[in-house]
């Protein structure tokens, strides 16, 4: 019953979506104040309708209902509760059923928050909201239906894979998702201006927090999906260049560069073709990145070609308004005035060197993902892996990664380079001083390591300067320097605290990669090994079992300079729904890095197969997207105070002009 | 999404295996995993090497997963025959030509520059130089100031050759 209703509720969404769609639109064209104002209501009763739908779903999950033909398909009742609710969107009808919810939330959101909006821009931007909803929901209603029934019922399902039973990837997803989705305002927003021929820096201050809101999701869910490759695939790898991740790099890089631009046109009025074509291309790569994922075009060509239901219908979405946006914006991008000239020595022309080099970073591994695809279309099997993007991208990131700190410290239309290399003078020792170091320590690694090092150096002290400077750290007294800080923007230490996460990751990044070491050995119970300062004696493994698995638990006693520090305990396990062997790395960590041991297969001797890697810094990849993460959230403080109530803002005494 | 999609390629990967494993006899071991003990060769450098070439041949049956880290068993039987080709005196690019000549350029994770591939090497530069020429135009100066923007534009002239035409026409009436 509670299936049919949330069925049921989906198709009404459909139609609610098609009314906000058509209604506001016609609303504008007509100067009727009453059908504009339709999209509101009509909005929250999409989000309302679609939580409905999402929930019986998630009911049939938790109370393991296999009448239902997704429910068996993908969950058993034995999983824990967590995995039986991340199994809703662990599947592919359940997600893009999460995809629309969230869409719709969105668009509740403009709804709710924007009554700042002028009428017209509200109604456009809510119209084209529900334009990408009907669209998805038509997906859904006619190929990706959760709702179907399964007659008679099987006793218990099929399970959901156990290495996705994991809690960092059960919400890597909806993070994801709201990523890619949070983008779609972007777009909304460029189409509305687009149609309406203009676009000023009130635009900017609203889309600046849906796109940074967007972007903090997509940092933190591919950032969770690196965690998770990184601790359950069992060496250490975090990123592999896989299509599935470039799908969901490519909008993180360009909605990288639209939160720069979109900066520069909310301070400065400039950019505006650049950023409203960025807001295009960063959703169309969203759209692509679902497209890839979702059609399993990835997998084979074929496979697409065998059962192209699915594929087509997304493709067809994906090139409607991917398409449409970019006629839109051939049509009328001429419309857009260009205001705010500046020098290209100057925060603008910094921020210019940014989009230039993601933009072309993005196209890097968008030709990097398609080629292949493209290849195999016309019969030829070629492979594109990590030694291309290693080559192309990462000769892109060394001139970004020497520019981040010089952007926040040039003025507005033409800065001063000359002082701002004074400013980061101490920046530049510590850099070099670090890569010195680095050389130092480990002289054999690639050369890239001390170079990378000394860039994420770079950056991180760059980020503590730029605050300090605004302060003008050295010219004022003490208690002064810190009032001053502490009347700093929000956003200026969002940028800052941001800066410094990408500077930690990058640091993170070179030391993992250059200075990994490793051990592959077979080990009897009793038996010692050394890797980077440790001492690792292996005690012997025993059977064990939890909920849903059996498993073999190694266990190694670990010490460091004759001490005992921890006990790692790596395990074989082989679940039961669906029977499927895992292995669970044991990893241990400190300041320098992770010790990580896998435990593998026994041997006829009684010995058993053991990996021993050590990644120095390899936690300070995630600690800096956590970071960045961060420094987004203050950075949305400022801003929604700053939209929310702008009439609000009185200048407070004594404040230090920030920019 | 990666995640999901990766692991169902490598779980399916390893549910192949773990079956036919499981068929065979019920103990079995579980599959492989990557490098094994056995495979390392005695000789440091050789192994370097082989470690090397190894990350940038492609396990045909994963998803784009380099036979270094892959644990099907095609990728042994490649980490396998790598090894035997160095121990057999074979320098890097003749390993890899003998894998190329066996299984195409499919085999390779960094493809080589030809005729279906150029886009893939030349596509980054003709960006980045079409970026920073649309970049260019930003710093350029409008040219309002300019002494040349006091000249009709082409409309103007046809419009003022028009209304020269008609005062003719008056005058040519009276």
């Amino acid at each position: 019953m509670m299936i049919e209703l949330g069925h049921f509720a989906l198709i009404l969404a459909l139609w609610v979506a098609v009314v906000q769609m058509v209604v506001p639109a016609m609303g504008v064209r007509m100067r009727d104040e009453r059908m504009m104002t339709l999209a509101v209501p009509a909005a929250l009763t999409q989000v309302v309708l679609l939580l409905v739908a999402f929930m019986a779903l998630t009911q049939a999950y938790v109370t393991s209902d296999f009448s239902v033909l997704n429910v068996a398909e993908n969950s058993h009742s034995t999983k824990p509760l967590i995995y039986k609710i991340s199994g809703v969107w662990g599947n592919h009808e359940g997600s893009m059923l999460l995809w629309v919810l969230i869409l719709a939330l969105f668009g509740a959101a403009v709804a709710v928050f924007g009554n700042n909006l002028p009428e017209t821009l509200k109604a456009r931007v809510l119209s084209v909201q529900a334009a990408i909803s009907v669209a998805f929901c038509l997906f859904i209603v006619f190929t990706s239906n959760p709702f179907e029934r399964l007659d008679p019922a099987p006793i218990d399902g099929n399970g959901l894979n156990p290495i996705l039973q994991d809690p960092a990837l059960a919400f890597h997803p909806p993070f994801l998702y709201a990523g890619y989705v949070g983008f779609s305002m972007a777009f909304s927003f460029a189409i509305a201006a687009l149609i309406e021929g203009r676009m000023d820096a009130a635009w900017a201050r609203w889309v600046r927090p849906w796109t940074l809101a967007a972007w903090m999701c997509l940092t933190i869910g591919i950032a969770m999906g690196s965690w998770w490759a990184y601790y359950e695939l069992g060496w250490g790898g975090w990123w592999f260049w896989d299509p599935v991740e470039n799908a969901s790099f490519m909008p993180w890089l360009s909605g990288t560069a639209l939160l720069h631009t979109a900066l520069v046109m909310e301070k400065r009025d400039a950019l505006k073709v650049w950023t409203v074509l960025l807001a295009i291309l960063t959703f169309s790569l969203s759209l692509m990145g679902t497209f890839l994922v979702r059609s399993g075009v990835l997998s084979s060509v074929h496979a697409f070609a065998v059962d192209p239901a699915r594929g087509s219908f997304i493709l067809a979405i994906m090139v409607l308004f991917t398409g449409g946006g970019l006629a839109l914006f051939a049509a009328r991008a001429g419309s857009l005035r260009q205001g705010g000239l500046f020098a290209p020595i100057s925060r603008e022309g910094s921020l210019v060197l940014n989009n230039v080099l993601l933009t072309v970073a993005t196209a890097t591994v968008l030709v990097g993902t398609l080629n292949p695809l493209a290849a195999e279309a016309l019969g030829y099997k070629m492979s594109v892996g990590a030694p291309y993007f290693n080559m192309t991208f990462v000769p892109l990131m060394i001139p970004l990664l020497l520019a981040v700190p010089y952007g926040p410290l040039l003025a507005w239309k033409r800065g001063d380079i000359a002082g701002a290399s004074q400013r980061l003078f101490a920046a530049m020792i510590i850099a070099v001083a670090g890569a010195v170091v680095t050389l130092a320590v480990a002289s054999d690694g690639p050369l890239l390591g001390p170079l990378g090092v000394g860039l994420g150096l770079w950056v991180m002290a760059g980020a503590v300067i730029d605050p300090l400077s605004r302060a003008r750290v050295g010219a004022v007294a003490s208690d002064e320097l810190v009032r001053r800080l502490r009347s700093l923007p929000r956003s200026a230490w969002g940028t800052a605290l941001a800066h410094f996460g990408l500077g930690l990751a990058v640091v993170g990044i070179a030391a993992t990669s250059g200075y990994k070491s490793e051990r592959i050995l077979v080990m009897k119970p009793g038996d010692r090994v050394e890797i980077a300062g440790y001492e690792l004696a292996f005690a012997g493994a025993a059977p064990g079992s939890g909920p849903n698995y059996t498993e073999q638990v190694g266990r190694f006693d670990v010490m460091r300079g004759g001490r005992t520090v921890t006990s790692l305990a790596p395990a074989k396990r082989l679940y039961d729904a669906p029977p499927m062997p895992t292995t669970e790395s044991g990893i241990h960590n400190s300041w320098r890095g992770d010790l990580y041991v896998v435990l593998g297969d026994p041997q006829a001797d009684g010995g058993w197969t053991v990996r021993l890697y050590f990644h120095p810094f390899v936690r300070f990849i995630w600690i800096g997207a956590l970071i960045m993460f961060i420094g987004g959230g203050v950075s949305l403080l400022d801003r929604r105070l700053r939209v929310g109530a702008p009439q609000r803002a009185k200048p407070r005494s004594g404040a230090v002009p920030a920019e | 999404m990666y995640g999901l999609m990766r692991a169902g390629l490598r779980a399916a990967i390893r549910a192949a295996v773990a079956g036919v494993a499981l068929a065979a006899s019920p103990l079995a071991p579980l599959p492989a995993h990557a490098v094994q003990p056995d495979e390392i060769l005695s000789d440091p450098a050789l192994e370097a090497r082989a470690r090397t070439i190894s990350s940038g041949l492609r396990c045909l049956v994963c998803q784009n997963q380099s036979i270094d880290d892959s644990d099907a068993p095609l990728a042994r039987d490649l980490r396998v025959l790598v090894r035997e080709r160095l121990t057999a005196g074979d320098s890097d690019d003749q390993v890899r030509d003998y894998l190329v000549a066996r299984y195409g350029d499919f085999v390779l994770l960094k493809p080589p520059f030809n005729a279906r591939t150029f886009l893939l090497w030349v596509l980054p530069a003709l960006t980045l130089a079409l970026a920073v020429w649309s970049a260019r135009s930003l710093f350029r100066k409008p040219a309002t100031a300019s002494p040349t923007s006091n000249a009709l534009t082409g409309d103007e002239e046809a419009r003022l050759a028009e209304v020269l035409k008609r005062t003719d026409e008056g005058r040519a009436g009276d």
